[in-house]
C-alpha cells in the first residue's frame, strides 16, 4: 500500500489537515477519512453530481477528483452550505416545495444550486435547467427541484 | 481504485522526469474527468499519476499579436469564464460549453480532451479548424505536431514515454475568418457525439468569396478526421448553398464509420453532410459579423 499523505486544506471555511492514500478520491476522503458523509456516491464516474463540491470557488464531482490534488485549496460541501445552524433558503426552498422524496440526490442538487446562484443570481428556467443537467434525480422528476430553485433567485431579487 | 504515487511537480522538467522515471506506469492528470473515471473503473492501471495543475504554464492562458495559447491543463470553465477567448475565439466555446455539463466542465481541460484521443471528442475537430499547434515538451525538448496529427488511433496519440503536452497554440484568426462546432446527440446534454463537424472560413474583405477553409469530423473513424480536400474545394468558390452543399458532400465521403449503439454507418454519413453545411454556414455568419455565440448554443441544444 501507498504511503499515506498529509493534505491540508479549507474545508468548510476551517483550515483542516487529514490523512489520505494517494488512490482516494475526494469523495472517499471526506465520507471514510472525515467522516463527512452528506456527500453522496451515486455512480463514481461523474455522471450523477451525487457527490458534487465547489472546489476554490468552482462545481466539480468529488468522486473524479483525488483527495491529495486539494491540497492548499478550499472545498465547500453540503456540511457547508447552511449558516449558524440556520437552513440555507435553496434547503428551505426544497423543502417547502417537495422537492425531494428518497433525498440521496438533494446534497448534490443543493450544492449545484448554489454554485449557480453565486455565478447567476438572476436565472432563466432554462439557465437552471441547464446548470443542473448533470445531477441526476430517479424520484421528483425535476420539476420540483426547479420550481425551489428559481423561488430562492426570486425571493433574493 | 488500486494504489497510486501522486506527485504534483511545479515545473514542466520536474514533469517530464516525473512521466520518464514511470515509464508507461506514469500518467499526466489534467482536470481527471477521464483519467480518474478510467482508474476507478479498473480500465487502466498505473503506477503513478503526475498531477499537471501545479505548473503555471499548463494553467496559463495569454493571446498576444502571435494568437492564443491554451495551457494544456486549463479547464473549460476557466475558458468559458475568459472574456478575452470569447471575443476573439468565440468558436472555441462551441465545444467547452457542450463538454460534459457544468461540473464536468469545472475540471475537464482541452489538452485531456485531446490527449485521451477518443474519436468522438468535442474539441478536436474545432481544434483542427482552429489551425492549432500542439506544444510538446519530453525528454528530448520540445517539439510542435499540428493537431490534425495528433491522435493515432482510438485512444492513441503521438505522445512518447516522457511526453506531455505543455500547450495548445492557436494563431491570430486572419481577417473575416469564422468558425463553429456542432454536434448531434439524441438528447440536449451529457452524451457522447454521434457525429461531430467543426469547420472554419476565411472571407475576401467584401464577404462575397471563401478564400480559404477547414473541416474536421468527429465520430466517423478511428481518429477525429480533417477533412482536408473540402477545404480545398471551398477556396476561390462564391459563399453560396452550392459551394457549400460540394464541401458537405467530400465530408460524408470521407466520412468512415461504423455502426454502434449511437449510430448506423448511414446516419453517420448523412450526419457529416448536414452538420458540416451548418457549420459551415455559420462560420460564414461569424466571418461576416451576423451570429453570436448565444444563438449558436441553441442550434447546440442548449436553448
Ligand atoms: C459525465 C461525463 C461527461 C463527459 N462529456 C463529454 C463530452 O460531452 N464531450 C467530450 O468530448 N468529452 C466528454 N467527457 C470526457 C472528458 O470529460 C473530456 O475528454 C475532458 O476534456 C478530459 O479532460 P481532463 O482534463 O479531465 O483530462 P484527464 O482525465 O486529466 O486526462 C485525460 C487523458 O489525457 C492524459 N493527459 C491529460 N493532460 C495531459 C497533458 N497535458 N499531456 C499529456 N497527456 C495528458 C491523461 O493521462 C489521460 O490519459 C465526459 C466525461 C464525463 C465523466
Ligand atoms: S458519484 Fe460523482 S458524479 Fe456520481
Ligand atoms: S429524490 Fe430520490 S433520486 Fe432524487
Amino acid at each position: 500500500m501507498a504511503k499515506k499523505i498529509a493534505v491540508e486544506t479549507t474545508l468548510n471555511g476551517e483550515e483542516t489537515v487529514f490523512l489520505c492514500e494517494p488512490r482516494q478520491t475526494l469523495l472517499e476522503a471526506l465520507r471514510d477519512n472525515l467522516g463527512l458523509i452528506g456527500s453522496k456516491e451515486g455512480c463514481g464516474n461523474g455522471n450523477c453530481g451525487a457527490c458534487n463540491v465547489i472546489l476554490d470557488g468552482v462545481l466539480v464531482n468529488s468522486c473524479l477528483v483525488l483527495a491529495p490534488e486539494i491540497e492548499g485549496r478550499s472545498v465547500v460541501t453540503i456540511e457547508g452550505i447552511a449558516e449558524d445552524g440556520e437552513l440555507h433558503p435553496l434547503q428551505q426552498k426544497f423543502l417547502e416545495h417537495a422537492s425531494l422524496q428518497c433525498g440521496i440526490c438533494t446534497p448534490g442538487f443543493i450544492v449545484s444550486a448554489k454554485s449557480l446562484l453565486d455565478d447567476n443570481p438572476d436565472p432563466s428556467e432554462h439557465d437552471v435547467r441547464l446548470w443542473l443537467a448533470g445531477n441526476l434525480c430517479r424520484c421528483t422528476g425535476y420539476d420540483k427541484i426547479v420550481r425551489a430553485v428559481l423561488d430562492v433567485a426570486e425571493s433574493d431579487a | 481504485m488500486q494504489a497510486i504515487e501522486f506527485v504534483a511537480p511545479t515545473t514542466v522538467d520536474e514533469a517530464i522526469s516525473a512521466l520518464a522515471a514511470g515509464g508507461g506506469r506514469a500518467r499526466p492528470l489534467s482536470g481527471g474527468t477521464d483519467l480518474i473515471a478510467q482508474l476507478q473503473e479498473g480500465r487502466l492501471a498505473l503506477d503513478t499519476v503526475v498531477d499537471l495543475k501545479r505548473i503555471p504554464e499548463l494553467m496559463a492562458i495569454s493571446i498576444s499579436g502571435d494568437g492564443l495559447t491554451l495551457g494544456a491543463s486549463a479547464s473549460c470553465h476557466s475558458i468559458n469564464a475568459n472574456q478575452a477567448i470569447r471575443d476573439a475565439f468565440p468558436a472555441l466555446i462551441d465545444s467547452t460549453h457542450l463538454i460534459g455539463g457544468t461540473q464536468i466542465q469545472g475540471r475537464a481541460s482541452l489538452g485531456g480532451n485531446l490527449c485521451n484521443s477518443s474519436p468522438a471528442a468535442d474539441s478536436i475537430p474545432n481544434l483542427i479548424a482552429h489551425s492549432v499547434t500542439c506544444n510538446i515538451a519530453g525528454p528530448n525538448g520540445r517539439r510542435p505536431v499540428a493537431v490534425e496529427d495528433f491522435c493515432t488511433g482510438p485512444g492513441r496519440n503521438v505522445l512518447e514515454d516522457g511526453e506531455f503536452l505543455v500547450s495548445l497554440d492557436f494563431p491570430t484568426p486572419p481577417a473575416n475568418f469564422g468558425a463553429a462546432y456542432l454536434r448531434f446527440i439524441p438528447r440536449n446534454e451529457m452524451d457522447i457525439a454521434v457525429v461531430g463537424a467543426g469547420a472554419s472560413v476565411v472571407l475576401s474583405d467584401d464577404k462575397s468569396t471563401i478564400q480559404s477553409a477547414r473541416v474536421a469530423l468527429g465520430a466517423v473513424a478511428p481518429t477525429p478526421l480533417y477533412v482536408e480536400e473540402a477545404g480545398d474545394a471551398l477556396a476561390g468558390q462564391p459563399v453560396s448553398e452550392e459551394s457549400l452543399a460540394k464541401a458537405a458532400e467530400l465530408a460524408k465521403a470521407a466520412a468512415r464509420p461504423i455502426s454502434d449503439m449511437r449510430g448506423t454507418i448511414p446516419q453517420r454519413k448523412h450526419l457529416s453532410a448536414v452538420l458540416t453545411q451548418r457549420a459551415l454556414r455559420i462560420a460564414i455568419d461569424r466571418a461576416r459579423g451576423t451570429k453570436t455565440v448565444d444563438e449558436l448554443g441553441r442550434l447546440n441544444g442548449h436553448g
